[in-house]
């Protein structure tokens, strides 16, 4: 397990999300309205694209989101839970920001 | 137990559907024995076969568990052994059902049996009416009651010359009365129908005239030349069957029934235009089903009986509203009337000689009163007469008693109950819990009124993030000039927005401002499509689409396409809307491509935007030899006017150059067609999940009319509409519909025309196009990279397999 630097912090936008690629996975980025980052894969399981980047990022009550661009579902940013498809998960990783620059455990 | 429906027209498949619905132990076997070769229709809309509707549209669903023979009318019918004999076999019964209907009166006159002659009454009749008409030119209707205007207009829809003959003074003289009749024919005939009052037809002789192929000679010595006629002068009960089983029949035709519908024979039962009950026979669908319900009622051991036959009637005839209910004729009470000829409105309330209760009362021209006028019918007048006629309809007026639904004798009790304990919100669980409004429709405002009374408002919230409407949110955004989601949510929502409320934001900004959309915190509003501009396809590249303004292109920018296509290995397709999609690009190059093509003098299409997609255009007069108007010409400078226009969903739109319409304008959202004297507007049209033709909105514009009220649409509707909702839908769910669309933007009811124009004229003036704009700023390009540390590293999960010659995507890891 290792951190590994992706970008300076101010290269996410505020409620949006970027890919990167660690080590061979793709990882969407997202940088939430308090500034919190979170880090999910970035492969959208139920189209079968990577694109969960290029969502729309929000929130369900008290959880912040992001809808697949591609049909909608919509996941849960910190448990990457599909919370329109019980059992449909994508994978979480672990992200920081050190120094004004974001990192993700691979 | 065993019974046997004959007939399946209206009654007898509301009785099968009655009978099925509240037979809950399978009590009763069901056969239906019908003469035609096609199941119950809605022959009250039947004109509506020649307005677009398809046989299929008009019929209905048969409830599960009923033997329905099609083509195999009863012959005989033996009482004693209780038996219905037909051409393919014998049916035994415990009771039977007689809903065999009426035929049409077809009066005595010399040559009304010869080819070109109809009547109008079945579907079959239809089709043969419009197999004959096709290539004709004149057409005359015997009759100027409701089935003759009926029919006038299937004749007017069908492209002919039309001529009414009616043998009363007045058109529909059994609904309205001498003043009425005046106003209605004064609609008729602006439409071009020639009305003859007064007249007979004596004979119908084959015309030696070049002109048509049939001659009417009536009483009054005229001479009518028709290629086409048809005979609606009024119908006669179908009860030869009961004659031949030797049931009591009235003195003009009907089988006599008790008021439990019950014939002379205790297992026979009429229903519908074949009984005659009260020593009437009806020939209107509401007693029907009244009947059909009695009789179900009595087959599972209840006692209703017929509650006396509500003879209202209100419809749209050839484009006017003619409404008559209660005691609409009778001359010896109290009348108020009013009459108003430059708006074309005739109403007359017919009232108690104390003037405290309305009897009945005529509408013509203007029948909003309608529903609410009829429910109050023999109750106390709910308020001053002049308010009535005025249209401000009583509202809480209405007793529990008060029939809301004629067609189907629904009370404002029974509406109350399904709206308060079986927990009804919407009209449509009213209509599918007490059946209110599933007839002629003419209540459903009515509805509505009753479930906002009952404090049961629709929601009419966006998303969770926000309780009002996409309309609301637009004034709001609008008047507070508010400009950031941030602002709206903190002050108006709940939550940090999702994706229903964003785009719908970014959309309501764009629409009011048209600045790039993709500045500031905008960027983070857009759906993928608008935040790349480019259409997401199903393995994660995009699609291309340059504005080729009326599809007219230059051989030069065609070739910059082929080259832009070949040199990123794109797949190519033309487009329904007459350009030409590059698919199967990845984000990274999106910039490059449009490099390209920006420098080849080509701009954004906004195919990825809920925008004004293309106004496509047949070749026009430049060329057709058919073509009246320069149609090319036209969609070019309506495509560049609208270009990059934000609006509730997509916006498509056509401009055909002469009346054979190639370019399918009626399938838009705007489409135009052209005239000798200038152009058709026609509006709400769409094809895809459920089309519609789009309805005449004006006719004969100028180019320069034309655009205003093209303006105005669109304005009005990227104001009001609800998000994702097409223009069609939005005119649909419209109170008052497309006559009150025509008045604001024709006529600027509401005083905002002005506003709308300023808007569009803000509109037009400030646009850019987005794609020069983002290949213009390195900061703008920025965000175009496939991962933020690998600029250029392609997304390896995109791969591309070959068909036909071009890349086609290899989609990887699909959940099936």
């Amino acid at each position: 397990m290792k951190w590994t630097v992706v970008c300076p912090y101010p290269r996410l936008e505020p409620e949006r999300g970027v890919a990167a690629l660690v080590d061979g996975a793709q990882v969407a980025l997202f940088r939430v309205y308090d500034g919190e980052v979170y880090a999910l894969g970035n492969l959208d399981p139920i189209s079968g694209a990577a694109v969960l980047s290029r969502g729309i990022v929000g929130s369900r009550g008290e959880v912040p989101t992001v809808a697949s661009p591609m049909h909608k579902q919509v996941f849960d940013l910190r448990s990457g839970e599909c919370l329109d498809q019980p059992g449909v998960r994508v994978p979480v990783y672990s992200v920081r920001v050190r120094e004004g620059l974001v990192e993700v455990m691979t | 137990m065993k019974v046997v429906v004959v007939g399946h027209g209206m009654v007898g498949h509301r009785f099968v559907e009655a009978l099925r619905a509240r037979d809950t132990t399978d009590r009763w076997e069901i056969t239906v024995l019908a003469e035609e070769s096609r199941s119950a229709y809605d022959r009250v809309r039947l004109s509506a076969f020649f307005d677009g509707a398809s046989a299929q549209d008009l019929t209905y669903d048969l409830p599960d568990g009923v033997d329905l023979h099609l083509g195999e009318p009863a012959l005989t019918i033996d009482r004693a052994a209780r038996k219905v004999t037909t051409a393919h076999g014998m049916y035994e019964y415990d009771a039977l059902v007689l809903a065999t209907g009426s035929s049409a009166f077809v009066p005595p006159i010399s040559g009304v049996d010869q080819a070109g002659v109809f009547v109008y009454r079945t579907l079959d009749d239809l089709e043969a009416i419009r197999a004959h008409a096709a290539g004709r030119e004149v057409g005359a209707v015997i009759g100027g009651g409701l089935l003759g205007l009926e029919a006038a207009n299937a004749l007017r829809l069908l492209g002919l010359r039309t001529h009414v003959i009616e043998f009363a003074p007045r058109l529909m003289p059994v609904q309205v009365d001498e003043a009425g009749g005046a106003v209605l024919r004064k609609y008729v005939e602006d439409l071009g129908v020639r009305v003859h009052l007064g007249a007979a037809t004596t004979a119908i002789r084959p015309s030696q005239s070049v002109n048509a192929t049939l001659a009417l000679t009536l009483s009054d010595g005229a001479h009518i030349p028709a290629d086409i006629v048809v005979v609606a002068a009024g119908i006669r009960p179908r009860d030869e069957l009961a004659r031949t089983m030797g049931l009591a029949t009235g003195a003009r035709g009907g089988v006599v029934v008790d008021a439990g519908c019950r014939t002379d024979d205790p297992a026979v039962y009429a229903i519908g235009e074949c009984a005659e009950i009260d020593g009437r026979c009806y020939g209107l669908v509401a007693p029907g089903y009244a009947m059909a319900e009695v009789v179900a009622d009595r087959l599972l051991g209840g006692d209703a009986s017929f509650p006396g036959a509500d003879t209202s009637t209100k419809l749209k005839l050839l484009g006017v509203d003619v409404a008559s209910f209660g005691d609409a004729l009778r001359t010896d009470l109290l009348d108020v009337v009013y009459l108003d000829p430059a708006s074309g409105t005739y109403a007359k309330l017919v009232l108690s000689d104390d003037a405290q209760t309305l009897l009945g009362g005529i509408l013509v021209g203007d029948a909003s009163s309608y529903p609410a006028l009829r429910a109050s019918v023999g109750g106390p007048l709910p308020a001053s007469p002049l308010a009535l006629l005025a249209g401000d309809a009583p509202r809480a007026a209405l007793s529990e008693d008060a029939q809301i639904c004629s067609c189907n004798a629904v009370t404002k009790g029974q509406i109350s109950a399904a709206i308060h304990e079986q927990g009804c919100t919407d009209v449509a669980a009213l209509k599918a819990c007490t059946r209110a409004g599933t007839s002629c429709g003419s209540c459903v405002p009515l509805l509505k009124q009753l479930l906002a009374e009952g404090g049961v408002a629709p929601s009419k919230a966006l998303c969770e993030h926000f309780t009002q409407s996409r309309a609301e949110l637009f004034d709001i955004i609008r008047v507070r000039d508010i400009r950031t989601f941030s602002q709206l949510v903190a002050e108006h929502g709940t939550g940090r927005g999702c994706d229903i409320c964003k785009p719908t934001v970014a959309s309501i900004l764009a629409s009011l401002h048209n600045d790039y959309v993709l500045d500031g915190e905008q960027a983070a509003l857009q759906d993928t499509n608008d935040h790349f501009l480019a259409n997401i396809q199903r393995n994660g590249t995009y699609s291309v689409i340059p504005r080729i303004p009326g599809g007219e292109i230059t051989p030069d920018k065609l070739i910059v396409i082929g080259e832009v296509a070949r040199d990123f290995n794109l797949y190519t397709k033309i487009t329904g809307g007459q350009r030409i999609d590059l698919l199967g690009a990845r984000v990274e190059q999106l910039p490059a491509i449009w490099h390209r093509l920006v420098e080849a003098g080509f701009e954004s299409g906004h195919a990825y935007g809920k925008a004004l997609r293309t106004v496509k255009s047949c070749v026009g007069s430049t060329w057709c030899r058919y073509g009246v108007q320069d149609s090319v010409g036209l969609a070019v400078e309506l495509e560049l006017r609208y270009r990059g226009l934000r609006a509730p969903h997509k916006l498509k739109s056509a401009v055909s150059g002469c009346a054979r319409e190639c370019a399918e304008a009626k399938g838009k959202d705007f489409g135009i067609i052209a005239t000798d004297n200038g152009w058709n507007l026609y509006v709400g049209g769409n094809g895809g999940f459920r089309p519609r033709h789009a309805d005449l909105l004006a006719s004969d514009l100028t180019t320069e009319q034309l655009i205003t009220l093209v303006d105005r649409f669109l304005m009005f509707y990227i104001r009001t509409a609800d998000r994702l909702q097409r223009t069609s839908a939005w005119i649909e769910a419209m109170e008052g519909g497309l006559d009150y669309l025509r008045a604001v933007i024709v006529e600027d009811s509401l005083g905002i025309a002005e506003e709308l124009d300023a808007m569009m004229a803000h509109h037009v003036g400030s646009y850019v196009d987005e794609w020069r704009a983002t290949i213009n700023d390195p900061e703008r390009l920025a965000r175009f990279v496939s991962f933020v540390n690998a600029p250029d590293t392609p997304d390896p999960t995109i791969t591309f397999a070959s068909e036909r010659g071009q890349p086609v995507p290899v989609v990887l890891g699909v959940r099936s």
